[in-house]
């Protein structure tokens, strides 16, 4: 089929013919309301856009499929991805991509058994009291690869190279003890690993979810709910609700609806801790602390730095002030390495360089030499 | 006048507002008696069901028995004048909107550019979501990218294209555009309720879905212009320009019936930052992070792609320990949204109830809804126009008498399919998939007025 008749024919099946016929009645009495015309038969003898570049194509198809189309050759061992995640990934993800405290973990205790790997089935995904983690789920190894150089390290993104990335995949293979710790991996050798990955066989296909004939079973939905009327079900008797100690969970319900008309938010927290924090917060307002801590949070500081003295991706402020507390002549160094970026300070994660004003860099170094104070 | 308690109603907010200016005054001198007598008098006329329907809230601008003083006397707004019409030049809601926000819910991530800003749905109207308010999931953050640094490129394996295409923004602009309201939905909607009542409000169970009219161009008018090979085309890749480069697997049918849009406009104006500007996918009718926000490339391929989150996330896990995966299609769903979760009905009598419903299959039929738990339905109201996979508004009145009410809706799509009940999802999927929960929500109304989030044995 040409093209424009593929189109018809899939206007003709999602708007029961409707808009294919206005489409062709073109002009005659009007333009129909919502017909779409497309631009190829108007023939407007004009394109748009320009040629990409071979140059411009190459560094944006960064996408690797499961058949490693799109996947350069390299290779990286165990030992280097070790060096890696110490150095870029453990802070968030944990020493053994275990971590449960930045993002869920990604191998956690899961170690790939002989059976797994045989049947392509991580059998212990059917147990219904255990959580799943990333490695557990995996089906295919392109897909580690695909994210991994896209988007990590998660504060600076697409900044490894394709030989760090194939490090860094056989170091979490290793971790669920799908490859022995002296293995390097390869673009000659990924298939075979694909083909031990634990739950390479684990994924359906045959569901009702996928729109169009490429997934799927057609878009048969598997639940077949009624539309019953009267009398459908016996009376109800709750099973599930939210204990009164855990309404307030996601702060003061009256404070998240109008204070105003015959339906209002429910009080959840007490007329004396709301008092309590009302005063806490204007206290904040008006310390000196406020107007760096607002500025920390527009520039995004915070994703890396908590305001008090736990590490996040890199140390708590309150930690470094604990540091250089009270030390006047560190203000311009420090107003320097905000700008600038730096490493080696703190551990060997580096800080990135930071669009920041100088002004700005200077008060936040100043508010850390005087103790980081909210 | 002289025994106002006995025409409280069932008013139960701050004391301030049921007594009259001399008895705070009372109060505030000390008599603290007085005021928990006051409480006493006022809950056991509720007991006897003996509330006259008056707001204390009026009560307290009352100026002996002549009447309101909001009205009596003149109010300021009324007797000075008010401000100039270009004050602010972009106008906010009003202050006493100020609670109505978009929120996070504490727990569910440890930092907040990777997470979800859920929309304040208990307080709108219509099927439009202002897009200050639209639901905002990121994985690295939202940036405000200069549209004239903006690029976005059309490109494909093989011959599945002559011309791989690189369009500023503009170029967009130059194409005939469509108009359209369509719904987007996380995929992960609702998962936290999957086993049990978790959260309290609609603003949480339900935030992560909201509605725009988008503007933008349909994708197969762009595909088109690249000279793409529309036999060949079996899988599209859209990817993002931000530091998670999102991308995700795009369905091919739905790109040939137009329906995929490369959109630029949201509510009349450009997109908002947090949801992409100034280029992002829209797919209607699927899982939410297809919609790639800031889409710098479309990919034409053979293949699916196996995304990270199509292969690690957003793959549902069934009972026997495999995974659905390419679950795209938000299926048929509805949610009351006044009165909901962590509300307070303050007196008897007359309420609209109403909701949301919608389908990422086509337009809704029907919503029925319930006010025994399921056991005895009605058909709501629906609004009009109904559009294909966008929100649908429903209303119906409803007299409140002091009891227990359980308050359900059930929507029904184009293709017939009825919203399905928790029993029967968990039935066929268990409580551990996380995504695709579109059961039948419930709120109990308690003899108090206190809506509940509860979950039902029947249901």
């Amino acid at each position: 089929m040409s093209n424009s008749k593929i189109r018809k024919a899939a206007l003709a099946v999602v708007l029961g013919g409707a808009f294919a016929c206005g489409a062709t009645a073109v002009f005659a009495a009007g333009v129909p309301v919502n017909a779409r015309v497309p631009s190829k038969d108007v023939k407007l003898d004009a394109t748009l856009g320009r040629a990409a570049t071979p140059d411009e194509i190459k560094a944006w198809n960064i996408d690797v499929r499961p058949d490693f189309q799109g996947l350069p050759p390299g290779q990286g061992s165990v030992a280097q991805g070790t060096k890696l995640w110490e150095a870029k990934c453990a802070s968030c993800h944990g020493d053994f991509a275990d971590s449960n405290a930045v993002f869920p973990p990604i191998v956690g205790a899961y170690q790939a058994t002989k059976q797994d790997i045989k049947t392509g089935r991580v059998a212990k995904l059917a147990d219904i009291n255990d959580g799943a983690t990333t490695i557990e789920k995996l089906s295919t190894v392109s897909t580690l690869f695909d994210y991994i150089h896209r988007a990590m390290p998660w504060n600076m993104p697409d900044s490894l190279t394709w030989d760090e990335t194939y490090a860094l995949v056989a170091y979490l293979l290793n971790l669920a003890n799908v490859v022995p710790s002296n293995f390097v991996l390869t673009r000659d050798n990924v298939q075979q690993v694909q083909d031990m990955l634990p739950n390479r066989n684990g994924m359906i296909w045959n569901h009702g979810m996928w729109p169009g004939k490429e997934i799927g079973n057609g878009g048969i939905p598997d639940t077949h709910n009624t539309d019953c009327m009267k009398n459908c079900a016996p009376a109800p008797k709750i099973t599930s609700f939210i204990p009164e100690y855990a309404l307030n969970n996601n702060g003061n319900l009256a404070d998240q609806y109008r204070q105003w008309g015959p339906i209002r938010g429910m009080e959840t927290e007490s007329k004396e801790e709301q008092e309590k924090k009302a005063k806490e917060k204007a206290a904040a307002a008006n310390s000196p602390g406020a107007k760096v801590v607002a500025l920390l949070k527009e520039k995004g500081c915070i994703a890396c730095h908590s305001l008090g003295d736990n590490k996040l991706v890199g140390p708590g402020y309150k930690e470094v002030a604990a540091k250089y507390g009270g030390k006047k002549d560190m203000v311009a160094e420090l107003t320097t390495r905000i700008i600038k970026g730096g490493s080696g300070v703190w551990g060997s994660i580096p800080m990135p360089p930071q669009s920041i004003s100088e002004d700005d860099a200077k008060m936040i170094a100043q508010w850390i030499v005087d103790g980081a104070k909210q | 006048m002289s025994d106002f308690t006995k025409k409280l109603g069932r008013l139960r907010k701050a004391p301030e507002n049921f007594l009259s200016a001399e008895q705070i005054a009372q109060v505030q001198g000390g008599r603290r008696d007085f005021l928990r007598k006051a409480f006493l008098t006022a809950s056991a006329t509720m007991a006897a069901g003996g509330a006259a329907n008056v707001y204390a809230a009026d009560r307290k601008d009352w100026d002996g028995d002549k009447g309101s003083k909001l009205i009596l006397d003149k109010p300021e707004w009324g007797t000075t004048l008010g401000r100039g019409v270009d004050e602010p030049p972009y106008g906010m809601p009003s202050k006493y909107e100020k609670d109505l926000v978009r929120r996070i819910s504490p727990g569910l991530a440890a930092v907040t550019q990777a997470n979800v800003a859920f929309a304040p749905l208990q307080g709108m109207f219509g099927i439009v979501t202002p897009s200050g308010l639209h639901f905002n999931r990121s994985h690295q953050g939202w940036y405000d990218i200069n549209p004239e640094d903006f690029r976005f490129m059309v490109m494909g394996e093989g011959k599945l294209i002559k011309n791989p295409k690189v369009y500023t923004v503009g170029d967009i602009m130059r194409m005939q555009p469509v108009s359209r309201f369509h719904f987007i939905e996380c995929g992960a909607n609702s998962a936290m309720e999957w086993g049990n009542v978790a959260l309290p409000t609609v603003q949480y169970t339900h935030g992560m879905v909201s509605c725009s009219e988008f503007t933008g161009v349909p994708l197969i008018d762009i595909l088109e212009d690249c000279g793409a090979d529309l036999n060949g085309v079996r899988f599209i890749m859209a990817e993002g320009a931000d530091g998670s480069h999102e991308n995700r697997t795009i369905p091919m049918s739905l790109v040939l019936s137009g329906e995929v849009l490369v959109a630029y406009g949201q509510n009349g104006e450009m997109l908002r930052p947090e949801n992409g500007y100034p280029l992002r996918l829209v797919v209607p009718g699927v899982e939410g992070v297809s919609n790639i926000k800031y889409l710098r490339r479309i990919k034409l391929g053979t293949q699916p792609f196996a995304t990270k989150d199509e292969t690690v996330g957003y793959v549902d896990l069934m009972p026997d320990g495999r995974l659905r995966q390419y679950t795209s299609v938000m299926e048929v769903k509805s949610v009351i949204t006044s009165p909901s979760g962590g509300q307070v009905l303050l007196d008897k009598g007359l309420y609209n109830v109403t909701g949301l419903a919608w389908s990422g299959r086509g337009k809704i039929k029907r919503v029925d809804v319930s006010f025994d738990g399921g056991v005895n339905w009605q058909p709501a109201r629906l609004e009009g126009p109904i559009h294909n996979k966008s929100f649908t508004r429903f209303n119906i009145p409803w007299v409140w008498k002091g009891q227990v009410a359980f308050l359900q809706s059930r929507a029904i799509d184009e293709t017939g399919m009825v919203q399905p009940t928790y029993a029967e999802l968990r039935k066929i999927r268990g409580t551990r998939s996380v995504y695709h929960n579109n059961a039948i929500q419930t709120w109990q109304v308690e003899e108090n007025g206190d809506v509940r989030n509860v979950q039902l044995e029947n249901s």
